[in-house]
C-alpha cells in the first residue's frame, strides 16, 4: 500500500519517455500512453480494496518521500496521502481517464503529433494525481500548477488555428487569477498556522480567529472558480473547447474542472469553521449554475453547449461542497457521476464531428441517429443521464442536492432550492435541444456531407463503457459513497435541516420540471431549426453574448491591465526623457536644443537615478517624521 | 595633533601661490606687447595645430591612454611618498607591501608595453 | 627644530592590522590568479592564449573555492584586517556561490566553437565598419576576459565580506571596473555593446557617488565606518539623525542600482542586450548575488536598529521593482530584454526575503541567489546557442517552431522558463516559497503587501516566459530560422549543470537549505 507513489511516478514516466524519445517512439508511444494509465487504473483498483480492508477509522495512509523545504520554522515533506477521499479521485481520473485514452488512439489516429498530444496527455493525468494524492497544500499545488500547464499546452495543442492559441492564453490568465488566490491562501495558512499540511490545518484551524478563516476561504474560493470555471472566472472554460476532443472530455469535463471541488472538500475544516465562506460557495454555485444553463440553451456549437452544462453542473457541485454537512458527500457523488455520463457526451460528440468532418454547429446536424446507431444509444443514455431522468445516474446524484438546497434554513433556502431547480428544468431542455437537433429531426447537412460513418470500434468501446457509467454509477454511488466517506467529514456539523418541502415533494417536483423541460425542448426542435441565427428577445441575446461575461472580464481584469502596461512603459521610455525633451525644447526653443537632448538617453537614465535617489531620501524623511 | 607642525607647510604654499601671482602680474605689467602672426598661434608641441574636427576640440583617442598610464605611475608616486615618510613606523611589513604593490603595478605595465600601448602607431 | 615631517612620523603610530591570510584566501588566490593572467597576457603567444588563460582561470577558481571550504571548516566566524573584513557564514556562503556560479559563467566565455575566435572582440577600440574592424573579424578575440573576469570576481568575493563602508566602495570598483569593459567586448554588434558598456559606465560611476557620498554622512553621523560601529550609533548617537538618514538613503541608492531595483534599474535592459551574452550570464548571476550580500550586511549589520524606517521604504521599492519588472516583461520582444525584465522582478523577490530580519530571511536570500544564478546562466547559455547568420538570434519572432528543430535547447529552455515562472518542482518554486515564506514568518504588514505582490507579479510574470514557450512548441517555424549553433563542451557543460542545479534545488533543496540556514548569521 506504501507504494502507492506508483500511480503518479507510472504516468510521469511514459511521459517522459514520450518526449526524450521523440520520434523513435512516433509508431508505438500512444500505446505506451494508454499502457500507463491502464496500469495506474489497476493499481488504483488494488490500492482501494487495500484501504477498504482497513477497519473504517484507519482508512489512510500517508507517506514522506523526502522532506521538500526545510527552512527555520516551515517544514514541508513531499508527502503523499491515499484516504477516501483522494480514492474516489484516484479512481475517476485513471478509469475514465484510461477510457478516454483508449478513445484518443482513434480519435488522433490520422493527426501527425499524436505522439507529443499522448506525451502531454500523460503529464496531465500524472500532474492530477499529485494534485488528489498530495499531503499537504504545497502538494496540491504542485499538481494544480501541473495540471493547468498540461491543460494549457493540450488547448493550444492545434495551434495553426488562431482561435486555439487565443483560447489557451484566456484559459491560462484566467487560472492565473484563480492561482494567484490559492497561493496566497497557502501562504496566509503558513503565517498563521505554521504548517500547510491537511491534518494540521485541520487541527489548528479553531485557533483561528474568523476573519483569517473567512480571508483563506475566500481565497481558496478564488481558487477554486478560477480551475473549475465557476463565476465570475468562468469564461475561459468554453473557450478551451478549441483543443481535441478527448481533451475536453478529460480535462474540461471530468477531472481538472473538478480539481476546485476537490480543494473545497478538502479544505472542509476551513469551511466548516466559516459559515460565511461557505454561503460564499453556495452563492457561487447556485449562480453559476444557472448563468451556465442559461447560456448553454442559446449555443449552436456542440462542444460549446456541452461546455457550458459543465460549468452549470460543477456549479451544482458547489452548491453541494458549499451547503455542508452531508451535501459533501453529496457533491462528490454527483462529480463522479458526471465524469461518466459528461466524459460520455464529449466522446460521443467527437464521434458525432469524426463522422461529420470536424462540423460543430448542430443546425447543420440532424438525422444522424440512422448512421450512427452506437454514438445515439450512448448518448441518448448520457442525455438522460445529465438531465436527471430516474434511474440513470443524474437522477440519484442531483435531486439530493436539490433537495438539500431546500433544506437550508430561511429564505435562503427557497432561494438556492428554487434556483437548482429552474437549473434542472433549463438543463433538461437545453440538453434535450442538443439530442434532438443532432441526431433526429430532417437532415440539415451542408453539401460536402455525403455519407456519415459511425466511428472505429476503437472509440465505440470507451463509449459503451462509460454508457454503462451513465446508467448504473448513479445509484451504486448513492449507497457506497456517504459511508465511505463519513471518516473525510467527520467535522462536519449536520444542518437543522429547516425542510421547506418534503423529500418527496422536491423528487417529485424535480422530475416533473425535467419532464417538462425536455418535452418542451422536444416540441419545438423535433421540426429542425433555422439555419442562421435568429433575431431574438434580449434574454437570448445576452445568452448568445455568454450574458456579458467576456465584456464584463474585459472591462475588469484586461483594460486596466493594458492601462497599467502602458503607462508603465510611457514612463519607462519616455516619463522622464520626455519631461527633459519637452522642457528643453520649452527653455530653447528650438530644435536644434531638442535634437541634442534626444542623443543623450544616458542623461535621462541619469536624471530618473537622481530623481529616485530624491524620491528614496524624501520617503526616507517623511517615514522619520511621520 | 597640535596643528602648529602644519605652519610650515601653510608658510611653504603662500610663499609659491605668490611666487605664481608675482610672475605672471609683473610679465604682464612690464613685457613688451608686439604681436605677430606667428606669436598669436596657438601652441602645441612646437607643430602646426592639425584641423579641428567639426564640432570643435576632440583630441586622438591615444592622448587618453597617455594620460591614464601618466596617472597610473603619478598614483604609485603618490603612495611611495608617504611610505618613505613612515617607513622606520612600518618596518619590514611595510616594505613587503610596497615591492608587491611595485610588482602589481609592473605587471600592468609589463602589459602595455608588450601589448603595444606605449607605441604611438 | 624638528621638520614637520618628522612631528608626522612620530604622531602616526601606526598599529599593524593582524591578518587571517586563510580568511582572505579566496581574494588573494582571484587576484593572484588575475595578475598572472595579466601577465600571461604580455609574454605568452597569441596562439597559446585562449588554452592558457581559459585553463589558468579555472584552476584559480577551483583553488579559491577549496580555500572557501577550508575558510568554512576553520575558522567560519572572524574579523580580519582590524575588523575590515568579516568571515562569517553569509560571506562564505556568497563566496562560494559567486565562485561557482563564475565558473560555470567562464565556461560559456571560454566557449571557441560558435563563433570561430570566441563570443569578445580582439580590440574594442577600433571603430566599427572601418577595414581595420573587418580585419579582425576573423581575428581571434581578446584573452583578457579571462584574467577581467577574475579581477571582479575576486571584488565580488570582497564586497560581500567587507565590513566597514570604505572596503565595501573598493570592492564595489573593483569589481564595477572590469564588468564596464567586459560589456564593450562583444564580437557581434559592436555598436550596442558599447554603448552598453559607457552607459554602465556613466550611471555605474554616478552610483558610486552617491554610495561615496552617503559614506561620508555616515561618517559624521557615526564617527566611524565599520558597519557595527553605525549599529551602535543609530540609537547612542547624539548627531543629527538627518546625517543617518541621508546616508542611508544615498547608500541604499548606489547598492539598489548594482541589484537593478526600480527606479534604478534604467541601464538593465540596455546592458543586458548590449553586452556579449557570456557576460550578461555572468553579471545577472554574480553581479546580483555579490550586490544582494553586501545590501544584506549593511540591513542587518548596520541598520538593523532602525529597520522600522527602512522597511517602508525598502518595501516600496520592493514592490515597484517586482511590479515594474514583471508588467514590462510582458511588452518585451527581445529575449534577453525580456529576460533583464525577468532580472529585475527577481531583484524584486531578493529584496521581500532581505527585509524579512530574520535569520529565515537571510537564508532564503541566500539559497534564491544561489538557485536563481544557475537558472540564469544556463538560460543566457541557451541565448548564446540559438543563432542565425547575423550571430544570436535575440528576437523572439525567431523563435518560433525552435522545439521542432532542436527539441533538446527547446525542452531545456521551457524548463528554465518555467523555473522562472515559479512553477513548482523547479528552484525557482521553491527558492520564491522560502522568500515569502520567510517575509511572513515576521507577519509585518509591509512583508504581507509585499509577498502578496510578490505572488500576484510572479502570476504576471507567468505570461511572458509561456509565451515564449508556447513560440517554440507551437508556433510555425519561421522561414530561414535560427539554427542551434554548433557549440563544444564547454557551453554545453554549463548549459545542463545549470538546468541539473534547478531541477536538484527544486526537487530535493534540503540540503542546500539546510546550508544556507547554517550560514545565515552575521557577525555583528
Amino acid at each position: 500500500m506504501n507504494s502507492f507513489w506508483l500511480l503518479i511516478a507510472i504516468p510521469l514516466a511514459s511521459a517522459a519517455i514520450l518526449l526524450l524519445l521523440g520520434r523513435w517512439a512516433d509508431r508505438w508511444g500512444h500505446w505506451l500512453g494508454v499502457l500507463s494509465v491502464g496500469v495506474a487504473f489497476g493499481l488504483a483498483v488494488s490500492y482501494f480494496v487495500q484501504l477498504r480492508g482497513l477497519p473504517a477509522d484507519d482508512r489512510s495512509a500517508e507517506i514522506d518521500l523526502f522532506p521538500f523545504l526545510h527552512v527555520g520554522s516551515l517544514q514541508v515533506d513531499f508527502g503523499l496521502l491515499f484516504d477516501p477521499l483522494s480514492a474516489v479521485f484516484v479512481l475517476l481520473i485513471t478509469g475514465v481517464g484510461f477510457l478516454i485514452h483508449v478513445y484518443a488512439v482513434g480519435y488522433m489516429a490520422h493527426d501527425p503529433k499524436r505522439r507529443t498530444f499522448f506525451a502531454y496527455f500523460n503529464l496531465f493525468v500524472a500532474a492530477m494525481l499529485l494534485l488528489v494524492l498530495g499531503n499537504n497544500y504545497v502538494m496540491l499545488y504542485f499538481g494544480w500548477e501541473g495540471v493547468g500547464l498540461a491543460s494549457y499546452l493540450l488547448i493550444s495543442f492545434w495551434y495553426t488555428r488562431n482561435s486555439a492559441a487565443t483560447a489557451g492564453k484566456k484559459a491560462f490568465l484566467m487560472n492565473r487569477v484563480g492561482d494567484a488566490g490559492l497561493a496566497i491562501a497557502i501562504f496566509i495558512m503558513f503565517a498563521t498556522l505554521g504548517t500547510v499540511d491537511y491534518s494540521g490545518v485541520a487541527e489548528g484551524v479553531a485557533r483561528l480567529s474568523s476573519g483569517v478563516t473567512l480571508a483563506i476561504g475566500l481565497l481558496l474560493l478564488i481558487g477554486a472558480c478560477g480551475k473549475s470555471g465557476q463565476f465570475p472566472l468562468q469564461a475561459w472554460l468554453p473557450d478551451a473547447m478549441e483543443g481535441p476532443t478527448p481533451v475536453s472530455a478529460l480535462i474540461h469535463a471530468a477531472t481538472m474542472v473538478t480539481a476546485g471541488v476537490y480543494l473545497i472538500a478538502r479544505s472542509n475544516p476551513i469551511f466548516n469553521a466559516n459559515p460565511t465562506a461557505q454561503a460564499f460557495v453556495v452563492a457561487i454555485g447556485a449562480i453559476t449554475l444557472v448563468m451556465g444553463a442559461i447560456i448553454g440553451c442559446a449555443k449552436d456549437d456542440i462542444k460549446r453547449v456541452l461546455a457550458w452544462s459543465t460549468v452549470s453542473q460543477i456549479g451544482y457541485m458547489f452548491l453541494g461542497v458549499g451547503l455542508g454537512g452531508g451535501a459533501y458527500a453529496l457533491a462528490l457523488i454527483h462529480l463522479l457521476a458526471h465524469g461518466f455520463f459528461k466524459a460520455g457526451l464529449f466522446l460521443g460528440a467527437g464521434s458525432v464531428m469524426h463522422g461529420m468532418r470536424d462540423q460543430v454547429d448542430i443546425r447543420r446536424f440532424g438525422g444522424l441517429w440512422k448512421y450512427m446507431k452506437i454514438t445515439w444509444a450512448t448518448f441518448g443514455l448520457a442525455w438522460l443521464a445529465i438531465i436527471g431522468l430516474p434511474p440513470l445516474s443524474g437522477y440519484y446524484s442531483k435531486e439530493p442536492i436539490i433537495a438539500a438546497a431546500f433544506d437550508r434554513p430561511g429564505w435562503t433556502g427557497w432561494l438556492y432550492g428554487g434556483a437548482a431547480l429552474l437549473g434542472a428544468a433549463l438543463t433538461a431542455f437545453y440538453m434535450t435541444r442538443l439530442f434532438v437537433l443532432t441526431f433526429h429531426g430532417p437532415k440539415r447537412w451542408t453539401e460536402e456531407i455525403e455519407h456519415p460513418h459511425e466511428s472505429p470500434p476503437i472509440m465505440t468501446v470507451p463509449l459503451i463503457l462509460l454508457a454503462f457509467g451513465s446508467v448504473g454509477a448513479g445509484y451504486l454511488l448513492s449507497t457506497s459513497v456517504p459511508d465511505w466517506l463519513t471518516p473525510v467529514f467527520e467535522g462536519a456539523h449536520e444542518g437543522e435541516g429547516a425542510h421547506h418541502l418534503s423529500h418527496a415533494a422536491v423528487t417529485w417536483l424535480s422530475i416533473v420540471v425535467t419532464v417538462l423541460g425536455a418535452l418542451l425542448a422536444w416540441a419545438l426542435f423535433r421540426r429542425g431549426t433555422a439555419l442562421v441565427e435568429q433575431p431574438a428577445g434580449a434574454l437570448v441575446r445576452a445568452a448568445r453574448r455568454n450574458l456579458y461575461g467576456d465584456a464584463f472580464n474585459e472591462t475588469v481584469f484586461e483594460k486596466p491591465g493594458l492601462y497599467l502596461t502602458r503607462a508603465l512603459v510611457y514612463f519607462d521610455n519616455k516619463g522622464l526623457d520626455g519631461l527633459v525633451n519637452g522642457l528643453a525644447a520649452l527653455v530653447g526653443g528650438g530644435s536644434s536644443r531638442l535634437g541634442r537632448t534626444q542623443t543623450g538617453f544616458v542623461r535621462s537614465y541619469a536624471l530618473s537615478m537622481l530623481g529616485g535617489a530624491l524620491l528614496v531620501a524624501v520617503a526616507f524623511l517623511v517615514v522619520r517624521l511621520g | 595633533m597640535s596643528l602648529s607642525a602644519y605652519v610650515p607647510i601653510l608658510f611653504l604654499f603662500a610663499l609659491a601661490a605668490a611666487f605664481a601671482l608675482f610672475s605672471v602680474g609683473v610679465s604682464q605689467i612690464v613685457g613688451p606687447k608686439r604681436a605677430n602672426r606667428a606669436k598669436l598661434e596657438a601652441y602645441e608641441c612646437g607643430i602646426e595645430p592639425s584641423p579641428e574636427p567639426v564640432g570643435g576640440g576632440r583630441f586622438p583617442v591615444r592622448f587618453f591612454l597617455v594620460a591614464m598610464l601618466f596617472i597610473v605611475f603619478d598614483i604609485e608616486i603618490i603612495f611611495l611618498y608617504p611610505w618613505a615618510v613612515s617607513f622606520n613606523a612600518l618596518g619590514l611589513f611595510g616594505f613587503v607591501e610596497m615591492l608587491l604593490f611595485i610588482g602589481t603595478v609592473l605587471i600592468a605595465y609589463a602589459y602595455v608595453w608588450r601589448r603595444g600601448g606605449l607605441d604611438w602607431d | 627644530m624638528t621638520t614637520a615631517v618628522d612631528v608626522l612620523a612620530q604622531e602616526l603610530q601606526i598599529r599593524l592590522p593582524a591578518l587571517d591570510y586563510l580568511a582572505m584566501g579566496p581574494m588573494l588566490v582571484l587576484f593572484g590568479g588575475a595578475c598572472l593572467g595579466v601577465l600571461v597576457e604580455a609574454f605568452a603567444t597569441r596562439r597559446s592564449r585562449p588554452f592558457l588563460q581559459f585553463w589558468l582561470s579555472l584552476i584559480a577558481l577551483v583553488a579559491a573555492l577549496v580555500t572557501v571550504v577550508r575558510a568554512a571548516n576553520n575558522s567560519p566566524q572572524a574579523f580580519t584586517a582590524d575588523t575590515a573584513i568579516a568571515v562569517d557564514g553569509p560571506a562564505l556562503f556568497l563566496q562560494g556561490t559567486v565562485i561557482v556560479l563564475g565558473m560555470v559563467a567562464l565556461l560559456l566565455m571560454g566557449e571557441r566553437r560558435i563563433d570561430k575566435g570566441g563570443p569578445f572582440v580582439a580590440r574594442a577600440s577600433v571603430p566599427v565598419g572601418g577595414e581595420a574592424d573587418r580585419r579582425q573579424a576573423r581575428e581571434s578575440g581578446s584573452t583578457e576576459v579571462f584574467p577581467l573576469t577574475l579581477f571582479a570576481l575576486g571584488g565580488m568575493t570582497l564586497f560581500v565580506a567587507a565590513n566597514d563602508l570604505l572596503t565595501m566602495f573598493v570592492a564595489l570598483e573593483v569589481f564595477s571596473l572590469p564588468l564596464y569593459l567586459l560589456c564593450a567586448l562583444a564580437r557581434r554588434r559592436r555598436l550596442i555593446s558599447q554603448e552598453a558598456a559607457l552607459k554602465y559606465f556613466l550611471l555605474g560611476a554616478f552610483a558610486s557617488a552617491f554610495f561615496v557620498f552617503g559614506t561620508a554622512l555616515l561618517y559624521g553621523f557615526a564617527g566611524t565606518l565599520r558597519l557595527g560601529g553605525i549599529h551602535t550609533a543609530a540609537l547612542g548617537s547624539t548627531a543629527n539623525p538627518l546625517l543617518l538618514f541621508g546616508g542611508i538613503a544615498l547608500i541604499a541608492v548606489a547598492l539598489l542600482f548594482k541589484v537593478a531595483a526600480v527606479p534604478f534599474h534604467v541601464w538593465t535592459p540596455d546592458v543586458y542586450q548590449g553586452a556579449p551574452t557570456p557576460v550578461t550570464a555572468f553579471m545577472a548571476a554574480c553581479t546580483k548575488a555579490a550586490a544582494i550580500g553586501a545590501l544584506l550586511r549593511v540591513l542587518y549589520v548596520a541598520l538593523d536598529r532602525v529597520r522600522w524606517d527602512i522597511e517602508p521604504v525598502i518595501g516600496a521599492v520592493a514592490i515597484l521593482t517586482m511590479l515594474v519588472g514583471a508588467v514590462l516583461a510582458v511588452t518585451q520582444t527581445d529575449i534577453k530584454r525580456l529576460l533583464a525584465y525577468s532580472s529585475i522582478a527577481n531583484a524584486g523577490y531578493l529584496l521581500v526575503g532581505a527585509l524579512a530580519f530574520s535569520r529565515e530571511g537571510v537564508s532564503s536570500s541566500l539559497f534564491y541567489l544561489a538557485a536563481y544564478g544557475f537558472t540564469v546562466v544556463a538560460a543566457f547559455a541557451v541565448v548564446a546557442l540559438v543563432r542565425d547568420e547575423d550571430g544570436e538570434a535575440t528576437h523572439l519572432r525567431r523563435w518560433a517552431g525552435l522545439g521542432r528543430r532542436s527539441p533538446v535547447v527547446a525542452g531545456l529552455f521551457t524548463f528554465l522558463l518555467l523555473a522562472f515562472a515559479g512553477i513548482p518542482l523547479t528552484s525557482g518554486f521553491t527558492s520564491k516559497f522560502a522568500v515569502f515564506s520567510a517575509a511572513l514568518g515576521t507577519s509585518g504588514q509591509w512583508q504581507v503587501a509585499m509577498v502578496i505582490a510578490g505572488v500576484v507579479t510572479s502570476m504576471v510574470l507567468a505570461f511572458p516566459y509561456l509565451r515564449v514557450v508556447v513560440m517554440m512548441w507551437l508556433s510555425e517555424p519561421v522561414e530561414n530560422g535560427p539554427m542551434v549553433a554548433n557549440a563544444g563542451t564547454l557551453t554545453w557543460t554549463a548549459l545542463w549543470v545549470g538546468a541539473f542545479a534547478t531541477l536538484v534545488l527544486g526537487v530535493y533543496p534540503a540540503p542546500v537549505l539546510d546550508l544556507a540556514h547554517k550560514a545565515a548569521e552575521f557577525l555583528q
